[in-house]
């Protein structure tokens, strides 16, 4: 009986970060409907130049202006959505799978191959990221795969770090001694007990990397080592463009307005999915 | 008869950085045989659980050999090493930290029998036939470790060390963690089990309780600081103590 207050207070919370979540995940859906259906979204053609109406202010009939070739710019937004989101998805995906997996081989294996993988992770969490990124971009030359593959290099360490030290405490919990007492063999181990057990804190750094690696691939696509013209991306249409910021700043601002909305929406995501799954937050 | 358990010389040292090396298992010698029930009691830190974890192969011996039901098992590795928990269980400390948080009770009962080639529902009939003679519904085999009383978990955990139908039961201090009234059930179940398996089931019954051995076991080991100091009947131990330490660890009790 006396417990009851505290019970229901601990209800309430919760369920504000459900509707939290929802109503974030929602918009993350929303977001990614729209790329992927992007091109059925888009007023007008993103690529047709009518240099007759160049660099138009914002009006009804073109809603973010257009740019210095006269294409849409809510066009040109909406398709780059599909470029910027999905690299980044993409990207995301990658780094959580290399590194996850790099992670759990490491802390399940220990010896000298942990120490040589943790120290090479010490050398690419030393570097600051975005430098590094540079530096492995300018040598495998432009282009946006290539963005991806330099950020995929420099950003897996941290994902091995949190499956390592999981996978560390893990191993000496007396269930997995108990798994390796029933006969299960190590890969059965590894993705029946480990794995379910340490995807929460990975899942939640990867939303919350969503973000970032959003943030750094328009920055590099910025730099000009990313996505190519004429391909519509965020962050090169912003590069490209920041030149008229002072006299038609809406070309540059609709790229970077909608960078700054999905950084926010999955950041945001991230942030309420790691109270969700808090073990802090969640009770029996 | 031959034991069921040879353990020869077993030494474990652990080398530590900066330090000189911690001999936490110093040569210890032991016979366990089939049916029999035998105790090891000892303060904390005397090398009990090391002892259980270098028989189960969890950690290697520095030195000696572990012969389990007359085959050599101290260099075991992979299939083999696995084909060996056919006849070697162990019940842990803590309860609910011994079965997998994400996974239901029953699929931790079930797993050594699947690993083992046991069909789907034939796991599953047996699980529940495990959690009937270990005193627990079926149901049970359908909740999370979580939704358990500590001293259902543990019942949880002998039915499923007993799945596989070992030859030898490995508890390692499986009632400390326990408030004494399920403490005594817990026994009970035990020595339950024991009357109904016979011979075919040996305990190795680690406790830092020497009441709780007296009761239960028919010989008793004791250790001090890694060294086996006295083994003997529990009775006899207790009554006539010839170790210094037997004594003080008797004197502290009574």
């Amino acid at each position: 009986m006396m417990n009851e207050p505290t019970v229901r207070i601990q209800k309430v919370r919760k369920d504000t970060v459900k509707i939290r979540l929802i109503i974030f995940a929602a918009l993350a859906v929303i977001l990614l409907v729209c790329s992927i259906f992007s091109d059925h979204l888009t007023p007008y053609d993103p690529y047709i130049q009518d240099l007759s109406n160049a660099k138009a202010l914002p009006s009804a009939e073109h809603l973010f202006g257009t740019d210095q070739y006269g294409r849409d710019m809510l066009s040109r937004v909406i398709i780059g959505s599909r470029t910027s989101i999905y690299s980044t998805l993409i990207l995301v995906a990658i780094i959580t799978v290399i590194g996850t997996c790099i992670g759990i081989f490491c802390g399940w294996n220990g010896k000298w191959i942990d120490t040589v993988l943790m120290r090479i992770s010490d050398v690419f969490l030393a570097f600051p990221g975005l430098v590094f990124a540079l530096a492995v971009a300018g040598v495998l030359g432009g282009g946006l795969q290539n963005a991806i593959i330099a950020l995929a290099a420099i950003s897996w360490p941290k994902y091995a770090r949190i499956a390592r030290s999981q996978t560390l405490s893990l191993k000496e919990t007396p269930f997995l001694k108990a798994a390796r007492l029933s006969g299960s063999s190590t890969s059965k181990i590894i993705f029946k007990h480990i794995l379910p057990n340490i995807v929460g804190p990975i899942l939640v750094t990867s939303m919350l990397d969503i973000g970032t690696m959003m943030m750094e691939l328009a920055g590099l696509s910025f730099l000009g080592l990313g996505a190519k013209p004429p391909t519509a991306e965020w962050g090169s249409m912003m590069s490209d463009t920041r030149g008229l910021m002072t006299t038609s700043p809406w070309i540059t601002l609709s790229p970077g307005l909608a960078i700054f909305i999905s950084v926010m929406i999955f950041n945001l995501l991230g942030d309420t999915i790691r109270d969700y799954v808090d073990p802090k937050s969640r009770r029996r | 008869m031959e034991p069921i358990l040879q353990v020869r010389d077993l030494t474990k040292v652990f080398k530590r950085k900066g330090q000189p090396d911690y001999t936490a298992v110093d040569h210890m010698n032991f016979d366990l045989m089939p049916g029999e029930c035998l105790g090891i009691i000892g303060e904390s830190g005397s090398g009990k659980t090391t002892v259980v974890n270098m028989i189960t192969r969890l950690l290697d011996a520095t030195e000696g050999t572990i012969v389990l039901d007359g085959k050599d098992i101290t260099n075991l590795r992979g299939r083999d090493l696995r084909d060996v928990y056919r006849k070697m269980q162990m019940v842990f400390q803590t309860p609910t930290d011994s079965f997998d948080p994400r996974c239901r009770l029953g699929d931790g009962i079930g797993e050594s029998l699947r690993n083992n080639g046991w069909s789907q529902s034939d796991t599953k009939n047996e699980v529940i036939k495990l959690l009937g003679k270990c005193g627990l519904d079926p149901e049970f085999a359908d909740r999370y470790p979580h939704q358990v009383s500590g001293g259902q978990c543990q019942r949880a955990a002998i039915a499923r060390a007993l799945a596989i139908r070992p030859k030898l039961l490995i508890c390692d201090e499986a009632t400390s963690a326990l408030d004494v009234t399920i403490q005594k059930e817990i026994i009970q179940l035990l020595s339950d089990l024991r009357n109904q398996h016979g011979e075919a089931l040996s305990i190795l019954f680690i406790c830092h309780d020497i009441a709780l051995v007296q009761q239960f076991c028919d010989r008793v080991l004791v250790m001090y600081k890694g060294k086996l100091v006295e083994q003997g009947v529990p009775d006899e131990v207790i009554k006539n103590p010839r170790d210094a330490y037997t004594m003080r660890l008797i004197d502290s009790i009574l």
